[in-house]
């Protein structure tokens, strides 16, 4: 047998950052050989990953050396689309930049449009809009999950996303519904490893039988759009049941305040005292008294009549709402596409699991009034849902639906249920309301995005007219808390509500597979006026890569590779806090960029510097932050509180709060790129009464003070737009909206039809549509990858098997028309039977635009890969109004992926690929024709 | 030809849970990433950008649906490599002793120096696991990362294959199937860990732990009450009780 070295080195030297290759934020150990990235393996002492990586993470390899990396900051020299640039330095690009900008920030700072996409530096991208004084930033949310995000905060104060987990370690059964790949993508596959390690159940709810719910204990395959009412039909058999609760809903909850019903002005509103301060019944006395009186059993069964009107605890509305035998099992289970008797089932087991294996911690925790309890009670049933449920019309009271259905097992925040990660849980009182105050040469009045309480929050002028080019926070989405990044390009194209100069976009791909209706999309982009000048006039787009989005912008400002940039996953915006931990980290370069790239970021310094942004300047008009990395360090948001936890104050000492540490990046470089400080045993359930959660919450910095609330489980916010809609109130909608609002704004969540059904002869398109990403790429950007690009590099429609047979598809004869009310694509399909048999599905993002990624122009995923973009559109189909009604969420404007419905047909033969594109150029040229990576690192090439 | 040891000192290995691997790939690449730039010729990749890419994997899942007697159709993933059977057909064929098996641990590798790239190890795996490399001309292999499980330069717990370490579902396990007591030989005992294609006579060192029998529970709830009004009187009772 040869002699074999078993112990090689196996690197020059580890340095330890965060991955980006998706949202996840793992902690990456990555060997550098003879100065180059030779391994990356998961960073086992990082609280996000604990030493695991998933497949693009361990590929991070070929994205950090794709070919299709920006080179130097480019200025377009052929029509908008064809590619073509010339490369520039980046002085010219910041004076070409400032050309544009300038003139706008002194007389009319709405014209610039400013979007960010997957990056999460959102709390500096939006201080740098805000200083430019723009009411037009938001990140992507509108078109990614804020159904979730808002049904949570306005329901618990905290959503499911990467804000809260279940509760891993307890938990005995774990609901999922509509969970593709998504946020966590690492901490789920862990989690549900160490559930089946333990025995512990889960139950997937997906049309799709695919990843997770492929290894669940039971699936039950929906009909997309119906979530909401399998939801409430679990609701319905729990109440009539009994089994809720009570103690859980009483004490944390608003099911004791009491509700005005009687129809008018004021029904569905608290009774308040003169303090405002909603009032409950004291089961003892029978008479009203603030909610947060100590010592008072709340009174759940009574009623109270004062001044004329009636007044019942909410709790009491919620089971009338939902023991109606119209979300009986029966009365909704062809709709669902789910048999009753599983419906009846599933409520069965949660209702067993969280009451009959009721698990105890004794640990005693003091509540917000003061009372002490000796240990802390678990309901162990957990839920977890994301963009399946949430990307529908109907998605925001879905969402809303379920976190009902989790209060009233009394399983969040306790033990085995689900459970908040800092800074949450934070109610929506405590976050800031919506800002859109314009003052030319000036900041804007206050930070953008916010949780409206009341119609008097929206941003609407005096004549009703949104203010925001997006529409956010109008009647058409109330409470879009993300903003609105999908209808941007539409709304600027049809100058509705007005027109705008630039359009600045960082790292989203809206002329491809981020924008809805993508071929129009791409016309909106180029299309002309009169005189001959692009519509949009200006385009600047920052991206690390040639992404289809590159082609059509005039000037690009090239971004690095995850690896050689900073980055702060901040406690100010997305961190990576545990449910039993605060958390924040850093990215670092781990190596150097070897072209004339920039992180965006810092370009933002130094684009804030040369137009004179208040923050972004000292006194003297000099620069104020060198770069991102300066401003991690030295920004401070409120005295003592920066964008890093960990390590501050002069001494770097400090955690939370105390004064910027000139050493503090060197610290984290030191602690493997992340902070990591462990919440009180004490405090880490029970977290938004527990007294203890709220004191360390101060201590940290998460708040200044204490602030308990109460989950709402009826909701006023909601209820003051539904009010408005009636008739009532100083803040009126227009009367076309009024129907939809008083619908869609309902204070206990309902369910309705998705409405792009609606609007649609679902006879003729009988199909739904659904995409998902596969897990190796997603959130990342594969296709370049030369790894992952090998795994998957075209996609099937998955098409339910009888329908596979039926049109007579067959191998190699199996390409179909797909047609939906809006076009028409060509895609070679492929039978699945563990998939709902009215819908369809697809990998999302595989198809690419010739041209585009470095890739050769007859790669797979230009000549076969497909997207279903171009069959969504922003708008529904016309309703005959003359009005555009949007494809989103009425009440947050989430865009509405979901809602598509499809027909099919076998296509004839010779049928062309639809739609197709010419090549756009490459700027960047292309890849290798072939790659042996490794070699030269190897310690004798010749082996 | 080249022989087989009569017998190994170890049966190292890998115990691949099938009723928990979702399908993520992160195996298959932190496979490549690990292997590309240690032992032998890199893995690589024909036309990586190009119309047709093709490259060296020494582990891949593929995923297959299946409908069993009740209930509702399955997908289930099957991460697949090098099982190192103890009768290893791709050893015996080999012309000029490149491929073997270790005495010591069980491990079949290739030794690169030796091999000319015939393929016929590659005709004989009933499995296909081996891939000749395009570029280097030699058989590429899972090596049981031989280079990381005895590497004095990698901690002690990090000496396990980089898929194993990688794997975010727990799904593989690493460990000698010669010691009864071992992680991997009690989880083959307790699941039912099974050969693959046994039929073929390798006997296979890898197991696969089957999926477990889906369920879904039955049974209903039963009402406190028929009428909404009785509801109430439920609600007031029950609240007395707290």
């Amino acid at each position: 047998m040869p002699d074999l070295d078993t112990s090689p080195p196996v690197s020059d030297e580890i340095r330890k950052t965060t991955c980006y290759m998706c949202a996840c934020r793992c902690g990456i150990d990555v060997h550098l050989t003879k100065g180059q990235v030779s391994y990356i393996e998961g960073n086992r002492d990082h609280p996000v990953n604990r030493g695991v990586l998933c497949a693009k993470g361990s590929s991070g390899i070929m994205q950090h050396l794709s070919p299709a990396r920006l080179r130097a900051p480019l200025k377009r020299t052929g029509p908008r689309g064809s590619g073509e640039f010339e490369e520039i330095t980046w002085d010219e690009a910041y004076n070409l930049a400032t050309k544009w900008l300038a003139p706008l920030r002194e007389k009319a700072p709405e014209k610039l449009a400013f979007f960010t996409g997957r990056d999460q530096s959102q709390s500096f991208t939006s201080l740098w809009a805000q200083a430019f004084g723009t009411p037009n930033y938001a990140a992507h949310g509108g078109f990614c999950s804020v159904n979730m995000a808002a049904a949570g905060i306005y329901t618990m104060g905290g959503a499911f996303w990467e804000f809260g987990q279940p509760d891993w370690e307890r938990t005995k059964l774990l609901m999922i519904f509509g969970v593709a790949e998504d946020h966590d993508s690492n901490p789920i596959k862990m989690g549900l490893g160490q559930m089946k390690a333990r025995g512990a159940k889960v139950i997937g709810v997906n049309p799709v039988r695919s990843g997770y719910n492929a290894i669940a204990d039971q699936w039950i395959g929906i009909t997309p759009g119906t979530d909401g009412l399998f939801i409430l039909s679990l609701i319905h058999e729990l109440l009539k049941a009994g089994k809720i609760d009570l103690t859980y809903l009483a004490r944390y909850t608003n099911a004791a305040q009491l509700v005005n019903v009687n129809d008018g002005p004021d029904y569905g509103l608290f009774l308040r005292d003169a303090d405002g301060k909603a009032q409950i019944l004291d089961r003892a006395t029978g008479k009203p008294v603030p909610f947060d009186t100590p010592a008072v059993t709340p009174d759940l069964a009574g009623h109270m009549r004062r001044a004329g009107s009636t007044y019942k605890p909410a709790f009491q509305l919620l089971a009338e709402a939902y023991l109606d035998p119209k979300y009986a099992p029966e009365a909704v289970a062809e709709r669902c596409g789910i048999d009753a008797s599983t419906i009846r089932a599933t409520a069965a087991e949660l209702a067993r699991v969280a009451f009959d294996e009721e698990i105890t911690l004794d640990i005693p925790w003091t509540d917000w009034k003061g009372e002490r309890h000796e240990k802390m009670t678990g309901r162990p049933v957990a839920f977890h849902a994301m963009r399946g449920i949430s990307a529908h019309s109907n998605g925001f009271q879905t969402a809303r639906a379920l976190h009902i259905l989790q209060i009233l097992l009394g399983s969040v925040e306790v033990p085995g249920g689900f459970r908040f990660k800092p800074p949450y849980p934070k109610a929506p009182e405590k976050h800031p309301r919506p800002h859109a105050g314009v003052t030319p040469g000036a900041p804007l009045d206050g930070p953008h995005l916010g949780y409206p309480l009341a119609p008097e929050d929206l941003l609407l002028d005096a004549n009703g007219t949104p203010k925001r080019i997006d529409k956010a926070f109008s009647w058409e989405a109330p409470l879009s808390a993300h903003g609105l990044m999908h209808m941007v390009i539409s709304n600027a194209h049809a100058g509705d509500p007005y027109k705008i100069d630039t359009l600045f976009l960082y790292m989203a791909n809206m002329a491809w597979n981020s924008s809805m209706n993508t071929s129009r999309v791409i016309e909106m982009l180029t299309d002309r006026d009169d005189s001959g000048d692009y519509v949009i006039p200006h385009i600047i787009y920052s991206d690390a890569y040639s992404s289809e989005m590159v082609a059509y912008a005039d000037l690009i400002l090239p971004d690095t590779t995850y690896l050689e940039r900073h980055d702060c996953i901040s406690l100010l915006d997305r961190p990576i806090c545990e449910a039993d931990a605060a958390a924040d980290s850093i990215r670092w370069p781990v190596v150097e960029p070897d072209r004339d790239v920039k992180g965006f970021q810092s370009a933002l310094c130094d684009l804030g510097a040369r137009l004179g942004l208040p923050g972004f300047v000292n006194e003297d008009g000099s620069q104020k932050y060198a770069d991102y990395a300066d401003y991690m360090v030295n920004h401070e948001r409120r005295p003592g509180i920066g964008p890093l936890a960990g390590w501050r104050g002069e001494d770097g000492e400090s955690e939370g709060r105390g004064a910027p540490n000139p050493t503090q990046i060197e610290k984290y470089i030191e602690n493997g790129g992340f902070w990591h400080s462990e919440i009180p045993e004490e405090a880490r359930f029970m977290k938004p009464w527990n007294a203890a959660y709220q004191d360390w919450a101060v201590k940290i910095g998460l708040f200044d003070a204490p602030a308990p609330y109460l989950f709402n489980i009826w909701s006023e916010p909601l209820r003051r737009f539904q009010r408005a809609a009636e008739g009532f109130g100083r803040t009126q909608p227009p009367d076309h909206l009024r129907a939809r609002l008083k619908m869609a704004m309902s204070p206990l969540p309902h369910w309705y039809e998705p409405f792009e059904e609606t609007a649609t002869d679902t006879a003729e398109y009988p199909l739904h549509a659904l995409t998902q990403r596969p897990m190796h790429m997603y959130h990342s950007w594969g296709s370049q990858n030369a790894w992952l690009r090998q795994i998957t590099n075209t996609n099937r429609l998955y098409i339910p098997a009888a329908e596979y047979a039926k049109y007579g598809f067959a191998e190699g004869d199996d390409l179909a028309l797909v047609t939906s009310p809006h076009g028409q694509i060509t895609a070679r399909v492929a039978p699945m039977a563990a998939l709902n048999p009215h819908t369809v599905w697809t990998w999302n993002a595989i198809g690419k635009k010739p041209g585009a990624w470095a890739l050769a122009p007859d790669a797979p995923e230009a000549k076969k890969g497909f997207l279903l973009n171009h069959l969504i559109n922003e708008l529904l189909p016309p309703k005959g109004d003359g009005r555009r009604w949007a494809n989103s969420d009425p009440v947050t404007g989430q865009a509405a992926w979901f809602d598509l419905r499809v027909k099919i047909e076998k296509a004839p033969k010779g049928t062309a690929q639809t739609p197709s594109w010419p090549a756009q150029a490459s700027p960047v040229g292309r890849g290798p024709e072939t790659l042996a990576y490794g070699q030269s690192f190897k310690s004798d090439p010749s082996t | 030809m080249t022989t087989l040891p009569d017998h190994t000192e170890k049966k190292l290995g890998l115990a691949i849970d099938l009723d928990t691997c979702v399908g993520c790939q992160a195996c298959v690449i932190s496979c490549k990433e690990w292997n590309t730039g240690h032992y032998g010729a890199p893995l690589s990749d024909t036309d990586p950008y190009g119309a047709d890419p093709s490259g060296t994997f020494l582990n891949r899942v593929h995923s297959y649906e299946s409908q069993p007697e009740t209930g509702p159709a399955q997908l289930t993933h099957f991460p697949k490599s090098c099982l190192h059977c103890e009768d290893a057909p791709c050893v015996t064929v080999c012309p000029t002793g490149a491929s073997y098996k270790r005495t010591e641990d069980g491990i079949v590798l290739v030794n690169e120096d030796d091999c000319m790239g015939c393929g016929l190890c590659a005709w004989a795996c009933p499995y296909g696991a081996r891939e000749l490399d395009a570029l280097a001309g030699v058989m590429k292999k899972c090596t049981l990362c031989v280079d990381r499980i005895y590497n004095d330069n990698i901690p002690e717990q990090d000496r396990i294959p980089s898929c194993v370490r990688t794997c975010p579902a727990n799904a593989r396990h690493f460990g000698d199937f010669a010691d009864p007591n071992s992680n991997v030989s009690r989880l083959k005992a307790e699941r039912g860990g099974i050969a693959l294609m046994p039929e073929q006579g390798t006997k296979p060192v890898n197991t696969y732990l089957p999926p477990r029998a889906k369920s879904a529970p039955t049974g209903a709830l039963t009402p406190v009450a028929e009428e909404p009004k009785g509801f109430l009187a439920w609600l007031d009772r029950a609240l007395e009780a707290l």
